[in-house]
């Protein structure tokens, strides 16, 4: 008997098996500098990949990606607190931050490169100002849905203030910090080639420009399935995470 | 039975604002009391009388808006550090962690007074068995039954070994039967270890069961009527049951006329 997590698999499985072969009967159609064939594709792939000298631009978005989210991160989760426990701090932050959240990414391209110098510095600053908002909010919401009872309970026992960050505020935010992240990753991935077409000498994005001056679809799609088999991998990492942090929850028999 | 009183309160009054801004809500009026040590209280009212609120301010959760509250002398919310270890509390729900096993729950006071990792974990363990869950210490809260939830929360509250119990109404959630259980568990436990409790509830029959004195409250919470039940006959339980069952129906009748 098959079970429901092969069953799952199969059916992604069929889902991208026909979009290969609609985008194998296009390449039929079409010339191949518009729909290059789908084995073309795999091939170039998979030399990106064991290629070293390619291989460190990809090497080189994920470190970028990684970076601009563990700063928005860490600053997301510190203006988080600070919200949570004071409201005249959040009546001073939210609307920056809502403001923020309303400027595009392209924009903040345009601002890194008029205000900076240093291309790595540029796409950090862009990556945390775009994810920033996001992450804060996310925080902020998982903060504020702990259990009014459980925090009673647990200052019952008069903990210190470490211990209570500890034992409830931490455990209790962590299913919205991986959330937060989750969400955060497509975001930043996008954002990054952006970032990285517009002002950056190496790393996906410079390369998918590099394709496009060449014209070189095959190029392109191969360097655009880096990107999205880099999301794949950190997104089931972060699945694995969860589903041992939150293995405590309680499972239906029967599924959704 | 000393007769030092380790809970006492003196013309306490507590009084919230509405919400929507018209006006003051009194929840506890002028209230006095006196509780010895090794006494059982049970403290008896309808809901909504105050009994909660009453309830936190001796757990220093919530502070009186004036007279005086004090626990073993001390105030409970201005000092609050000074009850580390000292209250131990089982409150309505069982109110555990989901996150963490029956063991970890029961740990959790343990692990905040910084008790030694290895005797912690003795006491928890023992505390579970002596409560009848040996064999579900790695058990998460949801895969036990709410009697086994509400022994854990006993346990939890037992194994910081405190001065004084404070239930809120712990077992109403749970059937008859396992309630009557527990019940007894619970007061076989606070006289063995020769702890101080107070057991708010709404019923009659748990308050006489379980009540070295019963205090009826009023609405807002003020002292309607007050008994000892320790080593009474059964004459005076008859009575005592008669006059608490006449002094809530006047609160109920009253509380219809006001709603009138």
């Amino acid at each position: 008997m098959i079970g429901s997590r092969t069953v799952r698999a199969l059916q992604a499985a069929a889902g991208m098996i026909v979009l290969a072969a609609l985008w194998q009967i296009m390449s039929m159609i079409f010339p191949p500098f518009l729909f290059p064939p789908v084995p073309q594709i795999i091939t170039r792939t998979v030399e990106v990949l064991i290629t070293g000298s390619l291989l460190v631009d990809v090497l080189l978005t994920a470190w970028r990606i990684f970076g601009g989210l563990f700063g928005a991160f860490i600053l997301g989760g510190v203006l988080a607190l600070v919200i949570g426990q004071s409201r005249t701090m959040e009546n001073y932050i939210t609307p920056v931050l809502t403001f923020f959240q309303g400027i595009p990414a392209l924009s903040w391209v345009v601002f890194a490169i008029i205000w900076f110098h240093g291309i790595e510095f540029r796409v950090l600053f862009i990556m945390v100002m775009t994810t920033l908002p996001a992450f804060t909010f996310q925080i902020l919401d998982a903060f504020r849905s702990m259990s009014k009872d459980l925090f009673e309970m647990t200052m019952s026992f008069r903990p210190r203030r470490w211990t209570l960050f500890r034992f409830l505020i931490v455990p209790t935010i962590l299913p919205g910090i991986l959330t937060a992240w989750k969400v955060n990753l497509g975001n930043a991935a996008r954002v990054v080639v952006v970032a990285e077409l517009v002002g950056a000498t190496g790393g996906v994005g410079y390369q998918l420009l590099r394709q496009q001056q060449l014209f070189d679809m095959a190029g392109a799609m191969a360097w655009t399935l880096q990107l999205v088999l880099f999301v794949l991998v950190v997104q089931q990492t972060i699945n694995a995470i969860e589903a041992w942090v939150l293995r405590y929850r309680a499972v239906s028999e029967r599924a959704m | 039975m000393s007769s030092e009183p380790i809970i006492r309160f003196n013309d306490v009054s507590k009084v919230f604002r509405r919400p929507d801004g018209r006006g003051d809500f009194v929840a506890v009026d002028k209230l006095s009391f006196e509780i010895c040590k090794g006494e059982i209280v049970a403290v008896l009212g309808k809901t909504g009388c105050g009994k909660s609120t009453m309830f936190n301010i001796v757990a220093g959760l919530t502070e009186a808006t004036s007279g005086e509250a004090r626990v073993v002398g001390h105030d409970p919310f201005r000092e609050f550090d000074f009850f580390r270890g000292k209250i131990g509390i089982v409150f309505q729900g069982d109110r555990l962690m989901p996150w963490r096993t029956a063991l970890d729950n029961v740990l959790l006071g343990l692990q905040i007074l910084d008790t030694d990792p290895t005797q912690a974990e003795a006491t928890a363990r023992a505390w579970l068995t002596r409560l009848g869950l040996a064999g579900h210490e790695s058990d998460y809260p949801h895969a036990l039954s709410g009697g086994m939830r509400q022994r854990v929360s006993i346990a939890r509250a037992f194994a910081v070994d405190p001065e004084i119990l404070l239930c809120d109404e712990p077992f109403s959630a749970l059937d008859e039967m396992t309630a009557r259980d527990l019940r007894a568990e619970f007061v076989r436990l606070v006289r063995q270890n020769n702890k101080t409790a107070v057991f708010i509830t709404h019923q009659v029959n748990e308050a006489m069961e379980i009540g070295d004195r019963v205090l009826v409250f009023h609405r807002p919470a003020r002292i309607a009527y007050e008994t000892r039940l320790a080593g009474a006959d059964e004459a005076h339980r008859h009575e005592a049951h008669d006059e608490i069952m006449k002094v809530l129906g006047a609160e109920a009748a009253t509380a219809g006329l006001a709603a009138g």
